[in-house]
């Protein structure tokens, strides 16, 4: 709690069935209902039960970026939590186990062990997860918070099962609160108010909030971690938003299917993670050369092949540049945080319907499947739709083209079911009536017009999206640069810095293809030094910018572990190249032995 | 174009024929082809039906047989090779109005299709699947097919093929397609009705054809089917009864039954049991965007 503000984490752990989310998720919403930021990650693992789940949950009255360094409150449902990570708490911090079965190790000195008699608090119920209640209930006494308030959440979350189980967990609650009131020491600071309640979602409730205000009206997947929470956010809503949402046999049939839906008309869009869309990729071409406007979206998990489901990577750059055979133009679009997800797929869909292709959105577990507060006034629910030289109504003309050779290479797209516009679409090369030219003849300057006319749609794109901006004093020590997902932990690791009396700046990339080299360069040129900040072993990005730009960073940070960065990885790879002790800096991952 | 609101639905001149169905380009299959009688049947099947040229969206995958929608006067997807029935899917569900009809070979839909076949199947989705069956693959010039025979020489199986072939119409039943049957591309006539019906069934209609490949299948032949197919509808059969028609659909000596093997007409349709497509018309012209309402409504499940 530096300065006055406040900055509060706790975290859960347990095996996968202890019920580790219920209490996380009970707290999370009775934080942002007084108006606090929140910020959850979740380390879990690819498992129905048994194994180990770390539960970490932030809150603070500043905007946060990340689930932090430092923890509060560390909660423990079993003997393994307590063996993993007691190491981790320092002076100031509490620890809340069971005492009838958890025994503790040894604790840095300044940190509170707060066993609790669950037996006998729970009158030996033998219902387990009536300790996490119980804990839940603790954790609110040290707090400093009213009790009134756990009751209303818990009321709110069980009445649907019945006055009995209220009133057994709030009785539990309240006994665990008391319990915690009178033996241990609560922390000096209350969580204050905020300006007014928030609201919570994951990154995926983003993407398909996304895509739902974009107009979306036809969603396939297949389910894959950890891409499955728009799934189901669109399952969910599919009726009410009267949107076709499909669970197809495969990804190859979700990636095609989409296309199929937006050839006639929806807005159409998919999901997966680096597996699932390596099965779509084919498909990618296909929306290309048949100038069909479609969604995909990656959720990027640590690979190769099966590799770590359950995990972060930011391992696919290359998998999205590289999607599918021949030479074409995609967009691509990787989103800082679960709010920037929510509004660059407004803009993305509007880009593929101005242009007829396919646009690529590439998101991780990490901001994917974190939960994070967010204003619902401030969220713009009706973003602008634009479809671009769209046919929907109108006389028959005589002859007419879909493929025409335009001087923008944007041919007008009549959708089927109009009457004097048939025409066919191939993914074989074809004139501009759309016959195809692979089997009736060869004609080399047919291919040449049709190759020119598709890419000459993409001409001006690059003015349709903003240049990256650099965040920060310009007369810094060294610029950090990453992209996607690393913007929320290098504009906390740049705070930390500042504190320390470092002045380092800010160059995130959101937008892959088309690319703003230009801009790029004209920031490296003024650079003292450059530091690539990136999720993977081999600095993918590094090797991207190169080959676009033709520069080197000066050095790189990279974590390729499965867990994400926390600020602190980025202060201290900052720290030892300043002192020119190393050019490549990979973080020990301490929270999770 | 004024006159032609004034000629009464059912005048003659007003009836489209097999020729209005007549595509750009002339088909470039190999002369004597199976698929000729195909082509030909859906066109008379299209214009005997009243259907018009704009209503129906004719979705392939690749192969010699799905080069077919370039033949034929519709809207139509020349897609992937195996994934027609995917894009099929999408454009039906996305717009419910159009008559979709999916055509390919048999190993653009039961080898590397497969999968989507199966699951077709199962959905009872109202598409119209004909399926132009030579028992080889003859784009790549001869290779085996998953119908072709065991023992069948190929260039890749020049010692005979040691595979069972997959039954079509077993398969279609078994996984839940609603309207089975089988053509010959040396009646149209035959073709052409069964064709009719499986446009008008609401559900997953198969129709698979022999179809001749005359350069790369001299095994499977025009003669060799001419000589065996005997209709269904001369024997009798009970087209409800699942279990005769697959008895039927294996018989493979001196006798191949051709027609229709099976029909349910009171399975619903995907189409039928989707409460998203019951009012408001297809998705596909519905507005873009969320109402006052639907936003309210999602964001207070958030708070």
């Amino acid at each position: 709690m530096a300065s006055g503000k406040y900055d509060f984490a706790l975290a859960i752990g347990g095996e996968a069935g202890q019920g580790v989310a219920t209490p996380g998720d009970v707290l999370a919403r009775i934080y942002v209902r007084r108006g606090l930021n929140l910020n959850t990650y979740n380390a879990y693992q690819s498992i129905i039960r048994g194994g180990h789940i770390f539960l970490t949950v932030r809150v603070s009255d500043q905007e946060i970026y990340t689930h932090g360094d430092k923890l509060d409150i560390l909660l423990c449902l079993n003997q393994d939590t307590m063996n993993r990570h007691l190491g981790l708490m320092g002076p100031g911090s509490k620890v809340i186990y069971n005492g009838d079965s958890i025994s503790p190790g040894d604790a840095a000195d300044g940190v509170e062990l707060c066993p609790l008699p669950v037996s006998q608090l729970t009158n030996n119920n033998r219902n387990k997860l009536l300790q996490n209640t119980l804990a839940v209930g603790a954790i609110m006494a040290l707090q400093g918070l009213d009790f009134q308030v756990l009751e209303e959440s818990l009321t709110l979350r069980f009445e649907r099962r019945g006055q009995a189980v209220v009133d057994e967990n709030v009785g539990v609650a309240r006994a665990g609160y008391d319990y915690a009131k009178a033996n241990f020491q609560s922390f000096a600071d209350a969580p204050p108010v905020g300006a007014k309640p928030l609201a919570v979602w994951s990154g995926n409730e983003a993407l398909a909030m996304g895509g739902a205000a974009a107009g979306v009206k036809f969603y396939a997947a297949y389910p894959m971690s950890p891409a499955t929470g728009i799934l189901h956010w669109m399952a969910q809503n599919a009726r009410n938003l009267g949107i076709m949402v499909r669970q197809v046999e495969d990804e190859i049939a979700v990636s095609n299917m989409v296309i199929g839906a937006a050839h006639v008309g929806c807005r159409a869009m998919c999901a997966t993670s680096g597996g699932g869309f390596a099965l779509m990729s084919e498909a990618v071409g296909a929306a290309s050369m048949m100038e069909i406007p479609v969604v995909y979206i990656n959720v990027q998990r640590a690979g190769p092949s099966t590799g770590v489901p359950t995990k972060t990577e930011q391992g696919d750059l290359w998998q999205m540049l590289g999607a599918s055979q021949g030479d074409f133009e995609r967009f691509i679009v990787a989103p800082y945080h679960a709010l920037d997800a929510y509004n660059s797929l407004p803009q993305l869909f509007n880009l593929t319907d101005k242009y007829q292709c396919p646009g690529l959105l590439i998101s991780d577990l990490l901001i994917s499947e974190g939960r994070y507060s967010f204003d619902p006034e401030t969220l713009d629910m009706h973003p602008t739709i634009d479809r671009g030289e769209l046919i929907t109504e109108g006389s028959s003309p005589n002859g007419y083209k879909r493929y025409e050779n335009t001087e923008s290479g944007i041919s007008p797209r009549a959708l089927p079911g109009l009457e004097g516009y048939l025409h066919i679409a191939a993914t074989d090369e074809h004139d501009e009536d759309s016959t195809l030219i692979s089997d009736e003849f060869t004609n080399p300057h047919i291919r040449r017009m049709m190759v020119e006319k598709r890419a000459r749609k993409f001409s001006h794109a690059l003015e349709q999206i903003d240049p990256p901006k650099l965040e920060g004093p310009e007369d810094a020590e060294a610029t950090l640069i990453g992209w996607g997902s690393t913007y929320g932990v290098i504009k906390e690791a740049i705070q930390k810095l500042a504190e320390r009396g470092v002045k380092v700046n800010h160059l995130p990339i959101k937008w892959i293809v088309p690319f703003h080299g230009d801009a790029v360069v004209e920031v490296f040129s003024s650079s003292k030094r450059t530091i690539i900040v990136e999720n993977n072993y081999s600095g993918q990005f590094a090797r991207y910018l190169r080959s676009e730009t033709g520069l080197a960073a000066d050095g790189h940070i990279r974590k390729y572990d499965g867990e994400p960065f926390v600020p602190h990885h980025i202060v201290e790879g900052v720290l030892e190249q300043l002192a020119g002790e190393t050019h490549l800096y990979v973080p020990y991952q301490e929270v999770v032995t | 174009m004024a006159t032609t609101l004034d000629v009464a639905e059912d005048k003659p001149e007003n009836q489209l024929t097999a020729r209005d169905f007549k595509g750009l380009v002339d088909p470039d299959w190999c002369a004597g082809c199976g698929d000729f009688g195909v082509l030909n049947g859906l066109q008379r099947a299209c214009a005997e039906l009243g259907l018009k040229p704009h209503e129906i969206l004719a979705v392939s995958g690749i192969g010699c047989s799905s080069n077919l929608p370039g033949y034929f006067n519709a809207f139509g997807m020349h897609t992937l090779h195996g994934r027609s029935l995917a894009y099929a899917t999408g454009a039906k569900l996305a717009n419910h109005e159009l008559t979709v009809i999916v055509t390919g070979g048999d190993g653009d839909g039961y080898g590397i299709g497969g999968n989507h076949f199966t699951h077709t199947a199962r959905r009872n989705i109202d598409l119209t699947y004909i399926v132009m069956n030579n028992q080889i693959y003859g784009l790549t010039t001869g290779q085996i097919s998953p119908t072709s025979s065991l023992g069948m020489k190929t260039k890749s199986t020049p010692f005979g093929s040691v595979e069972t072939p997959i039954n079509p119409i077993t398969s279609a039943i078994m996984n839940g397609a609603t309207f089975v049957a089988r053509g010959f591309s040396g009646d149209v006539r035959h073709l052409t009705e069964l064709m009719k019906q499986a446009i008008q069934h609401k559900g997953f209609a198969l129709v698979d054809i022999f179809s001749p490949c005359v350069t790369f299948n001299l095994d499977n032949g025009h003669s060799f089917f001419k000589e065996r197919v005997t209709k269904l509808e001369d024997e009798g059969h009970d087209t409800s009864d699942w279990q005769s028609a697959c008895e039927k659909a294996i018989a493979w000596g001196d006798t191949i039954y051709t027609g229709l093997f099976y029909r349910n007409d009171e399975k619903p349709d995907l189409g039928q049991r989707e409460q998203v497509l019951e009012k408001e018309g297809p998705l596909a012209h519905r507005p873009l965007g969320l109402s006052k309402e639907q936003v309210e409504g999602i964001i207070s499940r958030m708070i």
